[in-house]
């Protein structure tokens, strides 16, 4: 243990503003990469969670799969 | 060997396959960079020259040794998709870009803290840091060459040739600036740049620079997933993977 | 518009690109002079607005002459491929039989006589302006033209990159001015160096390292590159 002291450990031998602002920071964005990834996968488990539902809903298409709602003409064949 | 790389070229092996490999990934990174947090900021000794602002090291070098690895790795995607037509390695270039400037600006930002209690001021032009702000304007540009495109085809096609280019440039840049730096700055002491750091310093070092390693690799194996997710959704396997899972 | 025969050699292809650009430049006169008179305008406004003082002056000329000729040089690049890709040519240039590589750097000789080497030859002019130490404007030219070469060739990958895009002219600034660096670097040492009495050859055996490997690699680049804005 390099510190005496649970306040020595924070003051950082003067240098705590200095070391915890690099370390915060470094967290903080690290953190919000990992959050970012995981709302992007949530969004789009969303969107093919509703596409689903859509597929259940109609009678299947001869092993299609719910229409791309950009090309609206691939699929709508029934 | 080839029946291996086509096979995790195809975006569905990728996909399934890395769902399994990004757990181990994930805890292994979470174990070091914990582990390395504790022992670099609580247990290793004070630096005898810089005190307990030396701490900073442990995010700062791990950071920039990971924006330069990030580059490459992203330049050596470019490449595999330039010559194989591989969509999944431009995918991970794709969603290595940002990562890549994430960690350039850590490296950057935790560089001008440091320079305060060392330097006595928030920038210096040093090698290191000049490299790393380049560094950051290189990721810039390819983000934005790659956005600037209305096809999604040509700007993949378009950021690979500027990745490739710009890791060719990386090393004549970093020696460049570090000869310019010399004849500028006649030896100020640099940040990191120490003789002999002792056992206990550079320990804690290396585990933190493996766990931001580890980060990395989960982190593109989950955003490329997302990538596949968002670029096959109308795919039948997509589909049936999604209603199996439930 | 080209005059190439039907089977044209490869040097003859060259050629006819290059005469075609040549010609194409000195038509467009007026445009030719812009860097020039960019570079001139930049260069005034530094004195009004740091200081007249030939001292100071003296000190941040090498630097400010060539970092305002890579701006000049930066500026004309955006036009490299822009005409050529509006009217169509850059099409008939990918449908050639000989290698786009060679065209792409006929392209960009063309490119360099009119504006780094015009560049370079007015620079020592400009150095009198600023106050610039005597026995560097030999070594300011010369960088200059063998910097400039290497500019030209770095930044038609940038322009190839982005002459598909509509407002590709800040997108093609923070493409290139990274990659220019290392020329600027060795560049304003070459200059700094004749100013302090040391050796340039150790400058200039780098900034010619620059342009070879910048020659050798640059051209499959610039085809790349065009080839993606026009096919996609």
């Amino acid at each position: 243990m390099a510190f005496s002291s649970f306040a020595a450990f924070v003051a950082m031998g003067g240098h705590g503003p200095y070391v915890w602002a690099a370390w915060g920071v470094t967290a903080l964005l690290m953190i919000a990469c990992v959050w970012h990834a995981r709302v992007e996968r949530r969004l789009l488990i969303r969107i093919l969670a509703r596409r689903a539902r859509r597929e259940k809903m109609r009678p299947p298409q001869s092993g299609k799969v719910a229409p791309n709602p950009f090309q609206a003409s691939q699929a709508d064949d029934t | 060997m080839w029946t291996f790389i086509h096979k995790w070229g195809s975006p569905k092996w990728f996909y399934v396959m890395s769902a399994k490999l990004q757990p181990l990934f994930w805890m292994v990174s979470l174990l070091l960079i914990v582990t390395g947090t504790v022992w670099g900021l609580a247990f290793a000794p004070a630096d005898y020259q810089q005190g307990d602002s030396f701490r900073i090291i442990y995010v700062h070098v791990p950071a920039a040794f990971l924006a330069q690895s990030i580059f490459v790795s992203m330049a050596l995607a470019s490449l595999v998709f330039v010559v194989w037509k591989i969509k999944v390695a431009d995918m991970a270039a794709k969603v290595m870009a940002p990562l890549g400037a994430v960690m350039t600006f850590v490296a950057l930002f935790s560089g001008a803290v440091w320079g305060v209690p060392t330097w006595g001021t928030w920038w210096m032009w040093d090698a290191r840091l000049t490299s790393m702000l380049i560094l950051l304007f290189l990721f810039l540009g390819v983000i934005a060459l790659r956005g600037a495109f209305a096809s999604r085809d040509s700007g993949s096609k378009a950021a690979s040739v500027l990745a490739m280019v710009g890791v060719i440039n990386i090393p004549i840049i970093k020696y460049s600036v570090d000869w310019w730096f010399t004849l500028h700055q006649p030896a100020t002491f640099t940040l990191t740049s120490r003789p002999a750091m002792p056992t206990e310093m550079w320990l804690p070092l290396l585990v933190m620079v493996l766990g931001f390693y580890c980060f990395f690799i989960a982190l593109t194996l989950m955003r490329t997933r997302n990538e596949i997710l968002r670029r096959e959704i109308n795919k039948r396997w997509v589909m049936d993977l999604f209603q199996e899972a439930r | 518009m080209l005059n190439t025969p039907a089977q044209g050699g490869l040097w003859i292809a060259f050629k006819a690109t290059l005469k075609r650009d040549a010609t194409l430049m000195f038509r467009r006169r007026g445009e030719l002079l812009n860097p020039l008179v960019f570079f001139a305008l930049v260069v005034t406004l530094f004195p009004i607005g740091i200081s007249p003082d030939p001292v100071v002056l003296s000190l941040i000329a090498p630097g400010l002459l060539w970092v305002t000729a890579l701006l000049a040089a930066l500026l004309s690049l955006d036009s490299l491929f822009r005409t050529d890709y509006d009217d169509g040519s850059l099409e008939q240039l990918l449908l050639t039989p000989q290698p786009l590589a060679a065209l792409g750097l006929a392209k960009v000789v063309a490119h360099w006589l009119f504006t780094g080497l015009p560049l370079a030859i007015v620079a020592p002019l400009l150095g009198v302006m600023l106050a610039l130490p005597a026995g560097s404007y030999m070594v300011l030219s010369l960088s200059l033209a063998i910097g400039s070469a290497s500019l030209s060739l770095i930044g038609a990958i940038g322009a190839a990159l982005t002459v598909g895009i509509a407002r590709g002219g800040v997108l093609l600034s923070l493409l290139i001015l990274p990659l220019y660096i290392p020329v600027l670097i060795f560049g304003v040492g070459a200059v700094q160096a004749a100013i302090n009495g040391d050796g340039i050859a150790a400058h200039l055996a780098m900034l010619g390292a620059l342009f070879a490997a910048s020659l050798l690699l640059a051209p499959w680049a610039i085809a790349a590159s065009l080839r993606i804005s026009i096919n996609g």
